[in-house]
């Protein structure tokens, strides 16, 4: 079978433990090519540790992942992340074209230098999430919905088939969120594969496909008109009565728009 | 900075002497010392230029302080196999052995155990310092080991330099250039980065691998001069200044480079000059005066720029309270806003006063200012009138405030009486761009000629006494 036909993502058994306490277990869904799939779950869930252990960044106890038919490691290059935004020190005196340009490292190689080409390159990634403007700041300078689009801006610079983004909607300004999901729109128009976790119940349902619930083990994983409803969401959430109410509410707005 | 109080206060021609004599390069020797400090001083500021982004600069410390133990086996072990004991090459292997031991515990720590980092800093740093001043105890006491001055490598003596130390420090020096240039770009995603360093292919262990050896290189060929108790200043103090002046990586390694190069000169030649001065403590206090210089007038980032911004926007905000203040008694008195009546009429204080709560002092200094500026005229006593490019100005100003006013009414639906306030925190902040877009937002409802009318009176009618409580007022409706 030819990598671009195999699956752009499939995770089978996976069980992840840290200190020998299990944060993943037996964690099994494959991903189909052209999917936005929303991560869903309760903090702790291990929502990051998922995607992170896709990305070989964690040891796992057991299971197997496969990136487009092989492991990671072959595959890495096809593969964008974005990580959450607090994961690093903002006061790094770098500008956000530099931490845009740090996308294309690896094709530039050891020893030569970001040419004109390259910056060239990440100023078009930073135009498509329209922070061009902002190039030249200094990372400190960018708001937070602005950092976050330079995150977004390093991954799309890669040219990836996979996505895998952690939080990017967090505490973001509007502008943001339209940018990011304009993007997401496009790469799917493109062919790419999106996992995103998301932390926002309310716009799950407009932003993804599919969704993969998940608290430890997965839930439920479908598309989100099947999965995403009231019963699975009590299980994912277990007893957590706030969550359980703005589930609730997501629940009721998307039964009103239908 | 030090070393100059010493000579005014030596009050000796003879310190003058010596000074002219090191600086001139006279003696072969000095030479020596110079070129070997300088080049470590480069060297520090760019291998600790990385160290304190990777955020690895107290690790650099427990290195340092872990080195003695191994500088006193290895004198002792050469002693007892008939080697010549006083050989420098023997020391520093053992001061890099026992370093990178002590290094490696802590790591080890860190990832066997759920200690913290600096826990287990604090252990390694104390123990290994503690077993090496034990083992120093040891040396002292075997025939010679009084004479082999071992104390220098803990406070070093920037004297004791010689030719083949040079010579060390300059591979050392060589190597660090070598690694840096071939992977500046992929140490910075380290620091920056290294989850995102690891996702893209990079082994982090293997780029931190070799930080960690730059820096027990470093380490190693500065503990004479430095000794290993100060070394640590070395690596963080010209990074840390060099950081004041620049957002750029590049040119704080440099910066930090010339920084860690200009300490290391100014604390030989102080200690040349006065060889009680240990020179390690002398370079850390040349850095420190680095440090202190760029603390305060480091461009961008030091305290005097950012108090010179602040004085900077104050006054221009006071000026255009100034200009608008002018710009609207001339409105009352002539509603056809003709430059020529505006720059012939004197406005009296006390008319300007009314416009806004601020004192006849503040005013009086911001008119001073706006007069400077060539942007109004005073006209005895106490009147002031505006200039033809105040005139211009000044309509400027009042135009975009109300654009802005009515922009807040018509979309931010605040109550007119509130706006003024309200358009007066932000339009200090406001941009051309802002200002353009504004236009274009509200260009269906304003003439492009004549100037917006005033949605609210010009002239407050409370008394400046109700201030407080307007300000309070306002700061609840945010």
């Amino acid at each position: 079978m030819s990598n671009t036909q195999s699956l752009p993502l499939a995770v089978s058994d996976l069980t992840v433990a840290y200190h020998r306490k299990p944060v993943l277990w037996d964690i099994e869904f494959t991903v189909p090519s052209g999917e936005l799939v929303g991560i869903v779950g309760p903090n702790g869930a291990g929502k990051s540790t998922l995607i992170k252990a896709v990305m070989d960044l964690l040891p796992r106890s057991s299971g197997r992942i496969e990136v487009f038919g092989e492991p990671f490691r072959r595959q890495r290059h096809r593969v964008g992340y974005v990580p959450q935004r607090e994961s690093v020190d903002w006061d790094f005196p770098v500008t956000a074209l530099d931490v845009v340009a740090m996308g294309l490292y690896r094709q530039i190689g050891w020893l030569r230098r970001v040419r004109a080409e390259h910056h060239q390159r990440a100023l078009q990634a930073m135009d498509r999430v329209g922070i061009a403007d902002f190039a030249h700041r200094q990372i400190s300078q960018l708001s937070g919905g602005q950092q976050q689009r330079t995150f977004l801006a390093r991954a799309l610079v890669q040219d990836a088939d996979l996505y895998l983004m952690d939080e990017p909607f967090a505490a973001v300004d509007a502008a943001t969120e339209r940018a990011i999901v304009e993007v997401l729109r496009e790469m799917k128009r493109a062919g790419k594969t999106v996992l995103v976790v998301h932390h926002d119940l309310q716009t799950v349902a407009e932003y993804f496909d599919s969704v993969l619930l998940l608290n430890l083990r997965v839930v439920a994983y479908g598309p989100t008109a099947q999965v995403f409803h009231n019963e699975n969401l009590q299980k994912t959430y277990g007893g957590r009565l706030t969550l359980l109410d703005e589930a609730a509410e997501a629940m009721r707005r998307r039964g009103q728009s239908r | 900075m030090n070393l100059w109080t010493v000579i005014a206060n030596a009050n000796d021609i003879t310190v003058w002497q010596s000074l002219y004599r090191i600086v001139s390069l006279q003696d072969y020797n000095t030479r020596v010392v110079l070129l070997g400090t300088g080049l470590l001083g480069t060297l520090a500021g760019l291998v600790g230029s990385f160290a304190l982004l990777r955020k690895r600069a107290l690790l650099g410390d427990a290195l340092s302080h872990a080195t003695l133990p191994g500088i006193a086996l290895a004198f002792l072990l050469a002693n007892a196999w008939g080697f010549h004991e006083k050989s420098l090459g023997i020391l520093l292997v053992g001061a890099a052995i026992s370093g990178i031991l002590g290094t490696v515990t802590i790591l080890l720590i860190r990832r066997y155990t759920r200690l913290y980092e600096d826990t287990a800093m604090g252990i390694v740093l104390s123990v290994f310092f503690g077993l090496g001043v034990v083992l120093l105890g040891l040396v002292q006491q075997t025939p010679g080991g009084n004479a082999a001055g071992l104390e220098t490598f803990i406070y070093g003596r920037a004297a004791s330099i010689s030719q083949a130390d040079v010579q060390l420090i300059a591979v050392v020096g060589l190597v660090a250039a070598a690694l840096v240039s071939l992977g500046f770009k992929e140490l910075t995603l380290l620091c920056f980065d290294e989850t995102y360093a690891a996702t893209r292919g990079y082994r982090v262990w293997l780029l931190d691998l070799s930080l960690m050896t730059l820096m027990v290189l470093v380490t190693i060929v500065g503990l004479q001069s430095v000794g290993l108790i100060l070394m640590i200043a070395l690596l963080v103090i010209p990074p840390a200044a060099a950081r004041f002046w620049t957002d750029r990586l590049p040119v704080m390694v440099f910066l930090a480079m010339v920084f860690g190069a200009t300490s290391c000169l100014l604390g030989a030649i102080a200690s040349g000059l006065y060889p009680r001065l240990p020179s390690g403590a002398m370079m850390v206090l040349a850095a420190a005066g680095c440090f202190g210089v760029s603390l305060l007038f480091g461009y961008r980032r030091g305290i005097v720029w950012d108090f010179a911004q602040q004085l900077q926007y104050r006054f221009r905000t006071d000026r255009q309270h100034l200009l608008r203040a002018l710009f609207e008694q001339l409105e009352i008195r002539d509603r056809d806003d003709s430059e020529k009546f505006a720059t012939t009429t004197d406005i009296p204080e006390s008319d300007l006063l009314a416009m806004r709560s601020w004192s006849s002092t503040q005013l009086r200094r911001s008119a001073w200012h706006a007069a400077q500026a060539g942007l109004v005229v005073a006209s005895p006593p106490n009147q002031w009138r505006l200039t033809i490019s105040g005139y211009h100005a000044a309509r400027k100003l009042v135009h975009d405030h109300r654009l802005l006013e009515l922009y807040l009414i018509r979309h931010a639906d605040i109550a007119p009486s509130r706006v003024d306030q309200d358009a007066d925190a932000i339009e200090h902040w406001l941009e051309p761009a802002m200002i353009a877009e504004l236009e274009a937002e509200m260009s269906s409802t304003i003439s492009q000629q004549k100037l917006p009318a005033s949605p609210h009176p010009v002239v407050p009618t409370i008394t400046p006494g109700d201030d407080a409580l307007r300000n309070r007022n306002n700061h609840g409706q945010h």
